[in-house]
């Protein structure tokens, strides 16, 4: 008898319990946790979990609680189109962050569009968010931000002729359209268009033929290792004029690898995370990039990336949607849309109906590597 | 045969009725790609267990057939069906072109070129970015249709897809029962012998080259149109890899083995994702194991164990009494 009374006491609470919790606001991710891509994927597992935790310690999003659905894609196209389809269909999530890569959000695109779910990517090529999709968002700037970045400096300068060292991978390749595009809008002069294969270990080929060409200046575009390889090159030729690295190597390991003596006077536009220590006080992101670097230290012992910042905004960016308009997909959806002024990691967006990134040319600052360190240009 | 065509009729009925049970979902859609794995085993099979032809660019002529397709529909307004028939006859010339001297090789010579091949092909769609899209892929391709019937949800694809991978099943089945099947085996243990029974075992190892290749290739086109989106990382030398393994662990020379291998290298990290980070652990874990205890594959390996278990079973009640 004490048993069925315990039973039931249990069962009392239970139910009183369920009614107390509100139903959680189920939001899916898909990163690259293991494979290729791991150096976007982990960081960005880790932020969102982090992210979520406080949320929810703060009590949630209009007392909603936030429940992450987090899978690994691996990097792989197929399965991120597989994983994709189990968020929608399975765990019934009302909004979709990730996946890492241009590659797998381009194929997993079509689906949430059918299916009429928010996709908030992490991933930068241009291709996600132009032409826009009312159902497509991204939270890294566009290249051709960066791109425009280094040439509206390079032109302050007086530097017309150009080389372009691009590397041969998705990154490479749409930084190579977007640069080739500015330079023949702002009338400048592309002298030199060379390639390297991500594994390459040796550019001075390119190296010589682009010094051949006589540009003002060069622009390499990639992400680690390569740019490192052609920023030793540089100095081990001797090539004297500027060196531009795209914001794909605004890390400490770029110059690490690099060695600092043969990076010294590189210049490049890099995220404000980059430099949280070094902006103004009076930006209006300087605060919310020292707490997300001070609370992504303690949790995993080293120090915040830009990638995870981009799952970082996705999620601020649904959490402040729902709380403007309501927490279903087409409220998120709209919500997006009408994002204003809301500061983030990776700058401070502004939607629109024909703009869902959000990002201008403020997302970055134009910084010369002096010393080993970061040093803003002023 | 006769017993052959129950077995393949009952094994046709068992993957028809699939989607009733499973009832749509995210499972239906793994499942549309186990069928693509199957048809891609099934292709790999014939060389590799049959002929005994060793393959290590399959993910190429699946590549190939994907961005045919894709260019010839989503580029140039080609009819799917049109495109997809014209790269299998392209990538069977292909195939027949380069198999005459690629398999003159043998062992590990024709392991490296066919690596080399597939290398090849993967850098063209990598590089040939005006017309491949390059590494961040090839978007907007339409989906297949028959008159008014468009395969757009899982079920349709799973429907057309499993049916086109029966059809190929049977065609293998059909040719491994037949007088070249035999051929093929023949060269697998001896090509010397095989020759000297007057075996044309060149041409017949080129013809199962292209017929292998035509398969991949038409499975290729099924994914582009399915997922409407080829990038090149899904054709990479890593894939070649992955259907060696199906092949392998399904039982070399088992039709229906291919299948079982394509279903599980699929399906077992779907599963395994309980384990949350140590899933990639468990899976190597698993393949050792079976590849230890299991060397015939698993059709072979399932019947050893169930031969055991028939003799332990009585054992065991007589130990009870």
């Amino acid at each position: 008898m004490r048993k069925l009374a315990m039973v039931w006491m249990v069962l009392c609470l239970v139910l009183s319990a369920g009614t107390v919790l509100a139903e959680p606001l189920r939001i899916g991710a898909l990163f690259s946790i293991t494979g290729p891509a791991a150096f976007l994927g982990e960081p960005e597992k880790n932020t969102l979990e982090m992210l979520v935790k406080e949320i929810n310690a703060k009590g949630g999003v209009k007392g909603q609680p936030v429940e992450a659905v987090i899978y690994d894609t691996t990097g792989d196209p197929t399965k991120a189109v597989q994983l994709a389809t189990k968020l929608i269909k399975d765990d019934k999530v009302v909004a979709i962050i990730g996946p890492s890569t241009t590659g797998e959000t381009m194929a997993v695109k079509p689906i949430t569009e059918k299916e009429q779910i928010p996709l908030i990517s992490c991933a930068a090529g241009i291709k996600i968010t132009d032409p826009v999709n009312p159902w497509t968002f991204k939270t890294p700037a566009n290249d051709h931000i960066a791109g425009e970045k280094i040439l509206n400096y390079a032109v302050g300068k007086g530097q017309k002729k150009f080389a372009l060292l691009t590397v041969s991978d998705g990154f490479g390749s749409s930084g190579r359209e977007q640069l080739k595009g500015l330079l023949a809008k702002k009338g400048l002069e592309l002298v030199a268009d060379e390639t390297f294969g991500p594994k390459d270990t040796d550019m001075t080929a390119q190296l010589t033929k682009i010094r051949a060409a006589g540009p003002d200046a060069i622009i390499c575009w990639g992400t680690n290792p390569g740019p490192a390889v052609v920023t030793r090159n540089v100095k081990q030729l001797g090539i004297k004029i500027p060196l531009y690295m795209s914001h794909g190597v605004a890390s400490k390991k770029y110059i690490e690898l690099a060695t600092p003596e043969a990076a010294e006077g590189v210049m490049l536009p890099a995220g404000k995370l980059t430099v949280f220590d070094k902006i103004k006080e009076s930006d209006p992101q300087a605060r919310l990039l020292k707490e997300y670097d001070a609370a992504y230290r303690k949790t995993f012992g080293v120090e915040a990336s830009t990638f995870g910042g981009y799952a970082y905004d996705a999620l601020q960016l649904i959490v402040a949607a729902v709380q403007k308009n309501g927490a279903s997909s087409d409220q998120i959806r709209s919500g997006l849309e009408q994002t204003s002024k809301v500061v983030g990691v990776s700058g401070v967006f502004t939607m629109s109906a024909g703009d869902h990134n959000g990002l201008d040319l403020s997302a970055f600052e134009m910084v010369r590597i002096t010393a080993g360190d970061w040093a803003i240009i002023q | 045969m006769r017993r052959e065509l129950i077995k393949f009729a009952l094994f046709a009925a068992v993957v028809l009725t699939v989607p009733a049970v499973v009832k749509g979902g995210y499972l239906l859609n793994v499942l549309v790609f186990v069928g693509i794995n199957t048809m891609l085993a099934v292709a790999l099979n014939l060389l590799l267990g049959f002929a005994g032809q060793i393959s290590l660019g399959q993910a190429a002529f699946y590549g190939l057939g994907a961005y045919l397709s894709g260019i010839l529909t989503a580029t140039h307004g080609w009819n799917p069906w049109l495109a997809l028939f014209a790269a299998a006859a392209a990538v069977g010339l292909l195939a027949f072109a380069i198999g005459f001297p690629i398999l003159k090789l043998k062992g590990h010579y024709l392991a490296m070129a066919t690596l080399g091949f597939g290398i090849i092909v993967y850098i063209v769609f990598n590089e040939y970015v005006d017309v491949t899209g390059g590494p961040s892929g090839f978007p907007g391709i339409p989906g297949l249709q028959i008159g008014d019937l468009r395969f757009d949800s899982d079920l349709k694809s799973y429907y057309l897809i499993w049916t086109t991978a029966l059809l190929i099943m049977l065609l293998a089945v059909n040719l491994t029962r037949s007088r070249i099947g035999r051929a093929l085996r023949a060269i697998h243990d001896s090509e010397v012998a095989a020759r000297v029974l007057g075996v044309n075992a060149r041409l017949l190892k080129v013809q199962v080259f292209a017929c292998s290749a035509v398969i991949s290739c038409i499975a290729g086109s099924l994914y582009a149109h399915t997922v409407t989106f080829i990038s090149p990382s899904t054709f990479g030398f890593h894939f070649s890899v992955e259907l060696l393994t199906m092949v392998i662990i399904g039982g070399l020379g088992s039709i229906y083995g291919s299948c079982l291998g394509a279903a599980l290298l699929t399906l077992l990290p779907e599963f395994l994702r309980t384990f949350q980070d140590y899933d990639i652990v468990v899976y190597g874990l698993l393949l050792i194991v079976m590849t230890m205890f299991m060397p015939g594959g698993l059709v072979q390996g399932a019947a050893t164990v169930w031969r055991l278990a028939l003799r332990l079973l009585p054992a065991k009640g007589r130990g009870d009494a």
